[in-house]
């Protein structure tokens, strides 16, 4: 699915065993503030989104990318590209 | 008002935390007094040293330190200028002549310290709309080289030419690209594919940089690196060293035969910006490159003695990081913070210095006790290290807790 509801859904399923305190995840959920997913596994999610849709997601985007909204986007954005 | 020093809490109490149990804080180590290139003065007791990364043993060889001291008289003892400006001395020149001579390329030029030298290289290399490719287990100063430029930076799974291969496609294919690679990955000891890397890079159009730090001096048939012993010479546009290993002194820099090599000494800050080494310095890596040109038996005894220390810690039940010996670098694999901080401490106290790693200079969150070889160690010094061995893991109980761990 590469509409933004699918792509934020299946990011949401991705994350999921990265998330083992079970925070509650939502739009404005932050990868270091609420779920404090340090830098490695953040690349290997990356890695991960990058091969779900074929896409780049160069890792000097990282730092604009704080919530899971926001990287929700910006891979919306690059799929429609 | 927030104090600045608060985002550090975590790492200062888990230091803490370790410290409390009674331990010596690994990262503060002091060497009182050095030998030898294998032994130093820890504690004030005799430790063979089997963490420095000095493969080839020259930081004492006579003529290196002679060489430097006729230039410490003659030159003084630093430059007090960058490269560009009162900063490159006869022996600059000298040393890189020297380096030309080792890699059989056209160009070289020498920085500080090799964590400048792949500073410089990666970020002027790549400007804004390039793409870097990097292995996710490059090293520190290859990541902050990214991080100090303007390229899209990629990373790919650790030595998997699929996964290179994967993400070079996605790339526009009229985009500059650089492909970073290392010989030797020196937190596990383990070589890269370079051959299926090297030959995918191209294929794909991009330029192909690889830092030789852990295997200058003892691969392939000059000593050149791991690339040399893949025979991918012709096709790698760019090797970074540093002086801080087998040459045995401190220094760093990057060889080339691209015909436009030379204007980096103008754009490439980490050149341009930071004081030249002293003269004493490029005298002493000098004369160390032109000896390690001819250094076939060091070579041998280097190999040997690896192979021999991974082995013998495979025969005693250790786990590594690498099934057969790759490098000069044996990374004992742990189970955990604690044992590896009292296994380390163990060693120590029974003369034997090894490096402690932990994550995240370390790749998937292991534990290392990570041993680097030097072709002066006597095979007297190595049986003494795996007697070491033993008794240290007897000490803290190590074989019991990687049967647990192995259990869960
Ligand atoms: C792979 C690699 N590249 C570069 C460096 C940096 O070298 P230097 O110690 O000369 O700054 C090191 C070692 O620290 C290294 O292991």
């Amino acid at each position: 699915m590469t509409d933004r509801a699918g792509i934020y859904a299946r990011i949401i399923e991705l994350i999921e065993p990265l998330n083992p305190k079970k925070v509650a995840l939502a739009e404005n959920t932050s990868f270091a503030g609420d779920l404090e997913i340090d830098s490695l596994t953040v690349m290997d999610l990356v890695a991960s989104m990058e091969d779900e849709w074929d896409i780049v997601m160069p890792l000097n985007m990282l730092p604009d990318l704080e919530t899971i909204g926001q990287v929700a986007d910006a891979v919306t954005r690059l799929v429609t590209k | 008002m927030s104090d600045l020093f608060s985002k550090f809490d975590p790492l200062i109490s888990e230091r803490a935390g370790v410290l409390a149990k009674g331990v010596r804080d690994p990262f503060a180590i002091v060497m009182q007094q050095v030998k030898s290139p294998t032994v130093a003065v820890i504690d004030g007791r005799d430790t063979i040293l089997l963490g420095t990364y000095n493969y080839m043993g020259m930081t004492f060889d006579a003529d290196v330190i002679a060489a430097g001291e006729t230039a410490l008289r003659d030159f003084g003892a630093g430059t007090t200028g960058s490269r560009v400006l009162n900063g490159t001395y006869q022996g600059h020149k000298e040393c890189e002549e020297a380096l030309k001579d080792f890699y059989g390329m056209e160009h070289a030029i020498v920085f500080s310290t090799g964590y400048l030298a792949n500073l410089g290289m990666v970020s002027t290399l790549a400007g804004k709309g390039d793409y870097i490719i990097l292995d996710a287990d490059s090293h520190a100063s290859i990541y902050d080289g990214c991080y100090l430029g303007n390229a899209d930076i990629v990373r790919f799974k650790h030595n998997s030419a699929e996964d290179l291969e994967k993400r070079l496609r996605r790339l526009p294919p009229e985009a500059g690209k650089l492909v970073i690679l290392e010989g030797v990955y020196s937190m596990l000891g383990d070589i890269a594919p370079l051959k299926e890397l090297v030959g995918i890079a191209k294929a794909h159009g991009a330029m192909v940089l690889v830092d030789e730090a852990h295997g200058m001096g003892f691969f392939g048939e000059h000593g050149r690196g791991v690339y040399e012993a893949a025979g991918v010479a012709d096709d790698v546009d760019f090797v970074v060293g540093t002086f801080s290993k087998s040459v045995g002194t401190v220094g760093g820099f990057c060889v080339s035969n691209h015909p436009k090599f030379e204007i980096l000494r103008l754009v490439c800050r980490p050149y341009t910006f930071t004081a030249s080494l002293p003269p004493a310095v490029v005298a002493c890596a000098a004369t160390s490159i032109r000896k390690l040109m001819h250094a076939g038996e060091k070579r041998q005894r280097l190999w040997e003695m690896s192979r021999k220390l991974h082995g013998g810690l495979l025969a005693r039940g250790f786990r590594l990081a690498t099934e057969t010996c790759e490098s000069a670098i044996v990374s004992v694999l742990m189970p955990d913070q604690e044992t590896t901080v009292r296994m380390w401490q163990a060693m120590l106290e029974l003369g034997v210095y090894v490096n402690m790693s932990r994550p995240p200079a370390t790749p998937a969150g292991v534990f290392l006790l990570r041993c680097s070889l030097c072709a002066e160690h006597s095979a007297a010094q190595l049986e003494i290290v795996l007697e070491r061995f033993g008794q240290a893991a007897a000490m803290v109980g190590l074989f019991e807790t990687a049967v647990e761990v192995a259990a869960e």
